[in-house]
């Protein structure tokens, strides 16, 4: 079973802010980097992040299986992209600059290159800010983080609820496949596709059935322990803003500013080095 | 309660759900050889509670659960995770029309539940997942296509087997009103 | 004069879903303090009953009632399940299902958020709380750290902050260890003495509850009340064996030695029953009468397991270096604390998950690198929960499984499939979907699935949780046939008087370790290992104790006796 990512506890100034907080900055971070595609922007909102990351004192290796993973996946995308269509560079950068022609129509431009250096940053400059999300978050202060950026509280608390149930749920599948499997259902044997599929249905119906199991038992515990009764409701694990948290939502919205500011300067969302 | 609030059972649900998407599409994922596209069968389970539970608890069940498999890989992808919700909403509006709750499920159920995911999953994987692919990330247009239709015909195909063959499952386990009587 | 907290007239209800009413014309009331307990067998509406009283029914389960039933005064057709929440408190038999908090902190002061309660006020209060329960210094531990015992008593924390006048408890101790299932009774007692609290409890292991003592015992039978009554008057009768609930061991065990039970002999609780010169004598008198039953004789070895060890992460080890033999058509018991490692075991053995170290032989020949499927076909392992294993909805169709993934004939499935189906009991059900069935009939579909396979060796887990005496017995009777035609049987349980009575050997396990393989009644001699594997000893011993005879064969007297007159 792949390692997952979650949270890990640790002193630092990062770990200190609400979850409100990280969540806010998360998004908004995210939203920066999704509108602009300038590369002197991506290229701060990376190092920044990465200097953030520095400071939650979280060490590399904790998250080498990321990395690698998310590096295969952007290599194979590019991957993807060249092949689908080597002009793209030359298509939003105006002029064509060969490095040397591979094939058929296949041609190495420095237009082409850096389009693909500037999407790989575009998917980089969240990595640092998504982990930290991720890592220095307590799950525990997920649900009260969204209620307090105003996502309404029973909505808040489903996410709280498949946070608490991964873990069973987990559990559930591994012992049902097992149990499968001792009655001679197998899904990793190179069946056909057909079989395979069928397969997965006879070890996805206990589950199924269980987890509707699972929702009366939950939705009558919380109703009777009151669930719902007012428009509000109050969290134990919420906290409230410091100034340290200001701080860093300030930063949040500068750099929400800057990179709309720097983008979009020239009416552009491409930086383009070559005109 | 308000008649417009979400019941706690839907709230259950959608936790539910989100969790049941992520540990089927976090560990049960079968690599298929484009890029980025797996066979996903929790799209079949995302259809079920759709069915039975409606569109509110698919839209959700599929954002929430998607955004969960997404951080746990490290980062959010966030235009294919728009379009899980957007097929968790359309599969999520066949529940007016397949009714499994009372336990047929016959020919019309069948079809309509079909109907319901093929355009789910077209509207999600050719049309909404291809195009923010292009505004957010300027991506060439035949690759996300390409990309998109792979995606759709897969999820179209595991859905129908899998969520078919469950749906039909799961309705001979309803039980009508007044149906159920001690007989030897 | 005491105050009515809850009372039912003739009221009836039924499901949308069922032809007949669940419960019948029942009338109740129930004062402020009292301590009740319902019995009733698996079905007869327990559960319906409480359901009524929180609110559950017929806000979550809609049907249609008659009668009145009002709780603390308030009439409960038109009140809201959360009205009624402020007066009755639940603690449902599902504790994973119920801890809904991330961590203890979240799950005890869950209903305090939700009533708004300031953040300040809501930690002191959740600290007092847990302090209660002895549970504060696990505050941060989520659910999967915690024992079922320790899981139980934040669910009991969790509605208890809230001062209410009702606590109802659903089966608490279904899932507990015997010494677990002892702590929580004795917290339950504590708590209802302080706050005095009215205190309802369905539960299935009576004897278990009554530790608390009593000053009630309702009796229901296919949705009536058929006896309202004191514990002594109760268990003078006979109607606990009619109904088939099974009474405290040390009753029986006057019954059959011919004592003449009196309402007035302090019946309800074995600390405050006094033996007299009269009773020891005629239990003494029984002793010698009875002649020792036959042993049986040793047969070939069939299993053995060396220096096995696993851990299911990397930081610790959940076996530790097993290592034992299993004989040919024995019938073991595995037994110890919550969390102790015994499903684990089971799941080793069946490759279920693969061990660290050590050897796995059956039958001479090595299989710790059998896959899951090979070895299935010489060990079935029924799971503790059967709706993790049902993968059809139909009965047959859910046995014939395994047989048509091997490609047998259709002919020959359904001759297989029916043989089993006979002897499970379940062969006029055939056709029916399982949803129909009841938990216990769903546990016997498991086991027919696993014994279409013709496997030699059967490990069940928790074959008997929340069964009541009739299934109990008739579900026993059939194991122990299997036993007789020789399939080796192993299994898992919590209930001492079921390892006492159907087994002749037991492994002891805790923390990971297998600290004992011994014969039961030997088990129960030694108090350090009792204290260890967090066990109990049943009521016979301190009969046994007091009539001054030798325990051991006086329970071996007991049960062979017991067995007779039950068929
Ligand atoms: N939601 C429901 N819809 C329809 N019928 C139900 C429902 N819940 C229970 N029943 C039926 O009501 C009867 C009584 O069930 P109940 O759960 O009250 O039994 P119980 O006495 O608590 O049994 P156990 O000891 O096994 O828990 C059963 O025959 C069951 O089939
Ligand atoms: N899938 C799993 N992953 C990690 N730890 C697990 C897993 N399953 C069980 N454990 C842990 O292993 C230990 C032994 O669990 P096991 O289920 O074998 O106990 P048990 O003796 O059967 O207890 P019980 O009497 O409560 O059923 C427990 O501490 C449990 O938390
Ligand atoms: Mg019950
Ligand atoms: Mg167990």
């Amino acid at each position: 079973m792949a390692a997952i990512l979650s949270y890990i506890e640790r002193e630092s100034v990062i770990h200190k802010l609400t979850g409100t907080t990280k969540l806010i900055f998360f998004i908004f971070w995210s939203i920066a980097a999704m509108v602009t595609y300038d590369t002197r922007v991506l290229i701060v909102m990376f190092f920044t992040g990465c200097l953030l990351f520095y400071v939650s004192r979280l060490k590399w290796t904790e998250i080498r299986f990321a990395l690698i993973f998310m590096f295969v996946l952007m290599a194979i995308n590019m991957v993807g992209i060249f092949l689908f269509s080597p002009e793209q560079g030359v298509e939003i950068y105006q002029t064509r600059h060969v490095l040397i022609h591979l094939f058929w129509r296949y041609t190495v431009t420095i237009e082409q290159l850096f389009y693909m250096f500037n999407f790989m940053m575009k998917y980089m400059a969240v990595i640092p800010v998504a982990l930290l999300f991720i890592l220095a978050t307590n799950p525990s202060e997920f649900a009260a983080s969204l209620a307090g950026i105003g996502v309404n509280y029973r909505i808040a608390y489903a996410v709280a609820i498949a946070l608490r149930y991964i873990p069973d749920v987990q559990k559930d599948f591994r012992e049902i496949s097992q149990a499968q499997q001792a009655r001679g259902i197998d899904l990793s044997k190179k069946d056909s596709f057909m079989d395979r599929m069928k397969n997965s249905s006879a070890i996805l119906f206990p589950l199924v059935l269980a987890s509707l199991h699972r929702i009366e038992v939950i939705s009558n515990a919380m109703e009777l322990r009151g669930f719902g009764k007012m428009k509000k409701r109050t969290w134990i694990v919420g906290r409230k803003l410091s100034a340290r948290d200001y701080i860093a939502l300030v930063m949040a919205v500068m750099t929400v500013v800057f990179s709309m500011v720097v983008t979009f300067y020239d009416g552009s969302r491409f930086y383009n080095p070559f005109l | 309660m308000g008649k417009n609030q979400l019941s706690i059972k839907s709230i259950v649900a959608i936790g539910i759900g989100a969790a049941l998407f992520f540990v089927l599409g976090r560990f049960v994922a079968i690599p298929s050889p484009i890029p980025n596209t797996t066979i996903n069968i929790q799209y079949a389970i995302l259809g079920l509670f759709g069915v039975i539970f409606g569109p509110v608890v698919g839209v959700l069940a599929g954002l929430i659960g998607h955004i969960l498999i997404d951080l746990s890989w490290g980062s959010p992808w966030w235009s294919w995770i728009i379009a899980s919700a957007v097929y968790g909403l359309i599969i999520g509006f066949s529940s007016k029309y397949v009714k499994v709750e009372e336990g047929s499920f016959g020919k019309k159920e069948i079809i309509g539940f079909n109907v319901c995911q093929i355009i789910g999953h077209a509207a999600a994987w050719i049309v909404v997942a291809p195009v923010l692919d292009i505004l957010i990330y300027s991506e060439p247009v035949n690759k996300v296509f390409a990309q998109g239709a792979f995606a759709a015909i897969s999820n179209i195909v595991s859905t129908a087997i899998v969520g078919t063959i469950l749906l039909a499952a799961y309705a001979k386990t309803r039980t009508g009103a007044g149906s159920l009587k001690k007989e030897d | 004069m005491q105050e009515t907290l809850i009372s039912f007239e003739h009221f009836t209800f039924q499901y949308r879903a069922q032809s007949e009413p669940t419960l019948y014309d029942i009338n109740l009331t129930i004062n402020k303090g009292e301590r009740v307990i319902i019995v009733g067998a698996s079905g007869c509406g327990k559960s319906t009953l409480a359901h009524c009283l929180n609110g559950l029914i017929p806000y979550s389960y809609p049907g249609h009632s008659e009668g009145k039933l009002s709780v603390c005064g308030i009439e409960a057709k038109n009140s809201s399940i959360f009205e009624l929440s402020q007066f009755v408190g639940t603690v449902l038999q599902d504790t994973d299902g119920q801890f809904i908090g991330m961590t203890v902190l979240e799950d005890i002061a869950f209903s305090l958020e939700n009533d708004c309660v300031p953040k300040e006020e809501m930690l002191d209060r959740t600290r007092e709380e847990a302090l209660k329960v002895h549970l504060l210094d696990k505050m941060k531990a989520s659910p999967h750290e915690l024992s079922g015992g320790q899981k139980q008593r934040v669910s009991m924390a969790g509605v208890l902050i809230n001062r209410i006048p009702v606590l109802l408890f659903d089966e608490p101790l279904a899932n507990l260890d015997p010494a677990a299932g002892k702590a929580a009774v004795e917290l339950i007692d504590e708590i209802q003495k302080k706050s005095d609290t009215t205190v309802i409890i369905i539960e299935h292991r009576l004897e278990d509850a009554l530790h608390m003592g009593a000053d009630r015992i309702i009796l229901m039978e296919d949705g009536r009340i058929i006896c309202d009554t004191t514990p002594s008057v109760l268990f003078a009768g006979d109607r606990l064996l009619k109904a088939g609930i099974r009474e405290p061991l040390y009753i029986t065990a006057m019954k059959y030695a011919g004592i003449d039970l009196k309402p007035e002999m302090k019946l309800q609780r074995i600390q405050e029953l006094e033996l007299t010169k009269e009773i020891k004598d005629g239990i003494r008198s029984w002793y010698y009468n009875q002649s020792p039953p036959r042993k049986a004789e040793k047969s070939a070895n069939l299993l053995s397991v060396d220096e096995l060890s696993f851990g299911y992460t990397e930081e610790k080890m959940n076996l530790n270096r097993i290592g034992f033999t299993v004989r040919n058509g024995e019938m073991i018991s595995i037994v110890g604390k919550n969390g102790a490692g015994k499903s684990t075991l089971a799941k080793l053995l069946c490759g279920f998950e693969k061990s660290d170290s050590g050897s796995i032989t059956l039958k001479g020949k090595e299989i710790s690198e059998d896959t899951i499927k090979e070895r299935a076909q010489f060990i079935g392992y029924v799971m503790q929960n059967p709706n993790q294993m049902i993968s059809k909805p139909m009965i047959f169709d859910e046995v014939a499984l395994s047989l048509r993934v091997r490609k047998l004939s259709e002919e020959d499935i359904t001759e297989r499939v029916h043989r089993v189906l006979k002897k499970c009991g379940l062969y006029e059900f055939r056709k029916w979907p399982v949803s129909a069935l009841s938990y216990g009939q769903k546990k016997r579909v498991t086991i027919a699935s696993i014994l279409v396979q013709e496997p030699e060796i059967l490990i069940l887990d928790e074959p008997t949780a929340g069964q009541d005496f009739r299934h109990y017995t008739e579900f026993m009777e059939f194991l122990k046939e299997l036993n007789g035609h020789g399939i080796t049987v192993m299994m898992i349980t919590h209930d001492m008087h079921l390892m006492l009575e159907y087994t002749e050997r037991t492994f002891v396990f805790a923390d990971g370790e297998m600290i004992a393989d011994t014969t039961p009644s030997a088990l129960f001699s030694n108090r350090e290992l009792i204290g260890r594997a967090s066990l109990k000893e049943t009521s016979l011993f301190w009969i046994a104790e007091q009539a001054e005879i030798p325990a051991e064969q006086f329970i071996e007297k007991f049960i062979a006796y017991d067995r007779q007159v039950r068929n």
